[in-house]
Order: C-alpha cells, then sequence, then structure tokens
C-alpha cells in the first residue's frame, strides 16, 4: 500500500512552490566560450542532468536559468542584459568559470570582469572550466537556494 | 640589404622574379628589400601600392592571386609610423612575398578589395585595431569591436586593461 493511498499529507504552499521550481530548473541553451563545451557534456547522457529536472531550453521564455558559460566580451554583455530580460520570473543565474565570475585570466579591454556587473548572479562555480560533477553541484547549491526561499513572504514584500 | 646579400640569400630564380625583376620596374618606389630566413619583404611606397599589387597579382610567372592577410603595426615608438603589411601568396608558383607600407598617423592607405576580395575583412580588421583608414574600401567599420567603440586597441597607447566603465572597474581613468 502506497502512503499517498487513503492518506492526507500536510505541507506548506511555500514549500510546495519551491520544490516545484527547484525540481524543474530549465536553463538556456546557451554559451559563450569553452565552459559551453562542459556545460553540453553536463546535458549529455554521461552526466545527465536530465535526472535533476535541469532540461535545456532552447528560448529563454521557456527558461528559469541562465548559465553563463564562458568569457563574456563587451559587446556580448547588451545581448545578455537582453536575453535576461526575456526570461519570465522567477529567474536565476549561474556565473560558470572563471571568466564568468571575475573575468577570469582576461584583465583586458574587451572582457566584462564578471558576468555579475552585467545580471544578477546567484551561483558562482569556479574552475577553468569546471567540470560538469561542478556545474551539477551548482546546480544542487541553487536548488538549495530555491529551497530556502519563501515564494509568499517575497510577494508579500512585493506588493 | 645590399643587393649582392639578397642574391646571395636566395634560389637564383626567387632572386631573379621576386626582387630584381620588381626592383627593376618600379625602381625608387621600393623603398627597401629584406630577406630573412628566404622570405622577401619589400618596403614600398604608399602611391606605389596598387600598381605594385596589380603587377604582382597578373604577370604570368608571378600570379599572386591569394592575400593570406592584412595587418597593422604600430612603430609609432621607433620610426615614428605605423606600417600595413600584407602577406601574399602565389598558388601556382608556391612563392611567398610581404609588402609593408610606412604611414604616418592619420594618413590613408589605399585599399586592395579591388584586387583581392579577402581584403575586405582584412582592412577592416586593421582599421578596427589601428585606426588606419583604407581609401576606396567599400565598407569600412569596425568588426571585433561594437560599432560605438572608442579608441583603437592594438595601438601601443591604448591601455591593455582598457579604460573603466561599468563592465571594467580595474580600468585605467580616461584622460579628458
Amino acid at each position: 500500500m502506497g502512503i499517498t493511498e487513503g492518506n492526507v499529507l500536510f505541507t506548506t504552499v511555500d514549500n510546495i512552490v519551491s520544490w516545484g521550481r527547484r525540481s524543474a530548473l530549465w536553463p538556456m541553451t546557451f554559451g559563450l566560450a569553452c565552459c559551453a563545451i562542459e556545460m553540453i557534456a553536463a546535458g549529455c547522457s554521461r552526466y545527465d542532468t536530465d535526472r535533476f529536472g535541469i532540461i535545456f531550453r532552447p528560448s529563454p521564455r521557456q527558461s528559469d536559468v541562465m548559465i553563463i558559460a564562458g568569457t563574456m566580451t563587451k559587446k556580448m554583455a547588451p545581448a545578455i542584459k537582453r536575453l535576461y530580460a526575456q526570461m519570465p520570473e522567477p529567474k536565476w543565474v549561474i556565473a560558470m568559470g572563471g571568466c564568468a565570475s571575475a573575468g577570469g585570466p582576461f584583465n583586458t579591454y574587451s572582457v566584462v570582469q564578471g558576468a555579475d556587473l552585467v545580471v544578477p548572479v546567484d551561483v558562482y562555480i569556479p574552475g577553468c572550466p569546471p567540470r560538469p560533477e561542478a556545474l551539477m553541484y551548482g546546480f544542487l547549491q541553487l536548488q538549495e537556494k530555491i529551497r530556502r526561499e519563501m515564494p509568499s513572504v517575497f510577494a508579500k514584500i512585493k506588493a | 640589404m645590399e643587393e649582392k646579400d639578397l642574391e646571395k640569400e636566395l634560389p637564383s630564380l626567387q632572386y631573379s622574379l621576386l626582387v630584381k625583376k620588381i626592383r627593376d620596374k618600379f625602381g625608387e618606389s621600393i623603398r627597401e628589400t629584406k630577406v630573412f630566413r628566404g622570405e622577401i619583404t619589400h618596403v614600398v611606397g604608399k602611391d606605389a601600392l596598387i600598381d605594385i599589387c596589380r603587377f604582382l597579382k597578373d604577370e604570368a610567372d608571378l600570379q599572386f592571386a591569394f592575400l593570406s592577410d592584412v595587418l597593422g603595426v604600430d612603430c609609432r615608438e621607433s620610426i615614428s609610423c605605423f606600417e600595413v603589411v600584407y602577406h601574399l601568396y602565389s598558388i601556382p608558383h608556391k612563392f611567398r612575398i610581404r609588402l609593408k607600407v610606412r604611414v604616418k598617423e592619420n594618413e590613408s592607405v589605399p585599399s586592395v578589395t579591388s584586387m583581392w576580395r579577402s581584403a575586405d575583412f582584412a582592412e577592416r580588421e586593421t582599421f578596427d585595431m589601428f585606426g588606419i583608414v583604407f581609401e576606396g574600401h567599400p565598407n569600412l567599420k569596425r568588426i571585433y569591436m561594437p560599432l560605438e567603440w572608442e579608441g583603437y586597441p592594438l595601438r601601443k597607447d591604448y591601455p591593455l586593461v582598457g579604460y573603466k566603465d561599468e563592465y571594467n572597474p580595474f580600468g585605467v581613468e580616461k584622460k579628458l
């Protein structure tokens, strides 16, 4: 006999909402440099992010997470800003690798010195590039962060 | 380099076709010729560039139909000018040759896009990075940097870390 059969489970709305949010984190299919290769590897069968409900989407309008996977140039920054604006709320950003976190080795005229200068970043993943395990750990950290969020409190504060 | 040194450095066919023939035809317009490890470089006058290029491309025993690259060098500290360098390759004869043009700041260079279409992007890159204007180029605008970018990043007086702005808190403060 299953636990749900003939039983009633009690939880809070906040819990159920954040459970739903963190269990289907859809990232945008979007890579800037070599980190994107590791991101692709993480999405493929060997590491398989699908088992966490992390399914890459081809459009910002269907995405919850933006992974800044690689070196962000100043030329690219306005496009990233626009993509972020096109994503529906709630949305999160993962800065993957040294370049996205702080400019990496490129302290030069053309590179944005950290993705947080353009979009608000939730999780920073170090590495150059980070291995797929590191990206998955980043996702788990993001899930943990979402678990602690209180959607109803946020809604009240916003109102 | 002296004429006899050039002859000594090169195989006789290359010497006669790529050095002697060109120097005899264009005379004073070839300012200088250097050979280093079998690579021939002619420093040519700006006004004769188009004629020399046309000759190199059309002459039957040269046929430099392929322009590998156009690049710039900021030599303002040593010889107080920019150099524009053209790398040419002759596919049928397997020759390579290098041409250099020296221009002062704010001087323009004639575009070779009418002879080699590959010069289009290469000249735009040189313009983007050094601010050297190519006269007669069909579409001379920035190719790498954003269109509204200020300054020319590969000039020696441009700071490596760039200027301070919203995306680069570590940049150099812009002098007004």
